[in-house]
């Protein structure tokens, strides 16, 4: 049942869209010049990998119904994608892995 | 890499998009809406908890900000890569179409990139987008609960898919990354200061990560600073 509509949601999805496409608009509309400030540079190089890495820990863990299927998943994705294995690759064999460890959890659990 | 495998890449992730949207209440078209309006997986996901969450204007804003704030550094690039005397509504349309990939795709361009190509550049890969979350949103319902509950687990281990090779290959960025989770639960669990994670996390996740991201700019200084976004991870 869908309790987030047009008519309720709506006005937040526009401003996401807005703060989005200010964002790529501004530097071509109206910059003409070089990058110069090195720290500038650098902390741009960090900021996708800091703010990936603090959305998905420590949520991921909780994102299943359970955690030991969480942590289980949580632990085969890092070890794929540290294998250089792709996106869709490591989404997948983790999503299998969440699966099979929750249909199993109920023997495991009575045995 | 051409325009259409960037559009067929986008698939599996913007069907992954929809189907957690449609999860957490949100309605299919809904989903698709802001698929075609926002062109951005890391910047949605984190949006569609926070609206979930009931966050504050001012945080997705924020948020938004700084989870696409990588955007602002290619569009700043491409100024310096597009025909110079481009009219100013052209440039308007292409700064749409500016993503991880399409940037790539066109900062390896060894002539001045005009608008009709980028323009052809940018339009499979934004079909693809909308087309997946599409799929995902309306497929959200014929799937089986069990991997239905295991689906929102795919969006998190595609970004671990992302941090990881770079983490490794690079010890600056391992130890930006551990600072950053180090902050993120922290927010999350020391009493008192966990009032910052109410609400989906967009407080917690903007601190923490601009503060890592600044620690690591200050204190380890790297040495080959060419365009490093084509190494860049797609999010």
């Amino acid at each position: 049942m869908s309790t987030i509509t047009f008519s309720t949601g709506g006005m937040m999805v526009a401003v996401m869209a807005l703060t989005t496409y200010f964002i790529r608009v501004t530097p071509l509309a109206l910059f003409n010049k070089k990058l110069e400030s090195q720290w500038i540079k650098d902390f741009m190089y960090y900021i996708p990998f800091c703010v990936l890495s603090a959305m998905t820990f420590p949520d991921v863990l909780f994102s299943t119904k359970s955690l030991t299927s969480g942590i289980i998943a949580t632990v085969v994705a890092l070890l794929l994608s540290w294998r250089k294995h792709s996106l869709v690759t490591v989404a997948l064999a983790a999503v299998i892995a969440a699966v099979i460890v929750e249909l199993a959890m109920p023997y495991i659990l009575a045995w | 890499m051409t325009s259409k495998s960037i559009g067929l890449g986008y698939i599996p992730v913007s069907f992954t998009f929809g189907l957690v949207a449609v999860q957490m209440g949100f309605s299919p078209w809904l989903a698709v809406f802001i698929s075609l309006t926002n062109l951005a997986s890391a910047g949605q996901f984190a949006g569609i908890r926070l609206i979930e969450g009931g966050a504050s204007v001012i945080e997705l804003c924020m948020t938004t900000l700084v989870i696409n704030l990588r955007y602002f550094l290619m569009s700043l690039t491409l100024t310096q890569k597009i025909a110079p005397k481009m009219a100013l509504w052209k440039r308007c349309i292409i700064a749409f179409g500016v993503t991880d990939e399409i940037f790539v795709l066109a900062s390896i361009q060894k002539k001045d990139v005009q608008f009709p190509f980028y323009a052809g550049l940018m339009t499979l890969p934004i079909v693809g987008w909308t087309l997946g979350t599409f799929l995902g949103a309306f497929a959200a319902e014929l799937l089986p609960p069990i991997i239905q509950a295991c689906m929102g687990i795919a969006l998190y281990c595609m970004f671990i898919a992302l941090i990881v090779p770079p983490a490794t290959d690079d010890r600056f960025v391992l130890v930006a990354v551990l600072i950053s989770i180090a902050m993120s639960c922290m927010f999350k669990y020391v009493p008192g200061i966990n009032v910052i994670s109410q609400n989906g996390g967009g407080w917690s996740m903007i601190i923490s990560a601009v503060a890592a991201a600044a620690i690591c700019a200050t204190f380890l200084k790297r040495k080959n600073t060419v365009t490093d976004q084509g190494k860049e991870a797609e999010a």
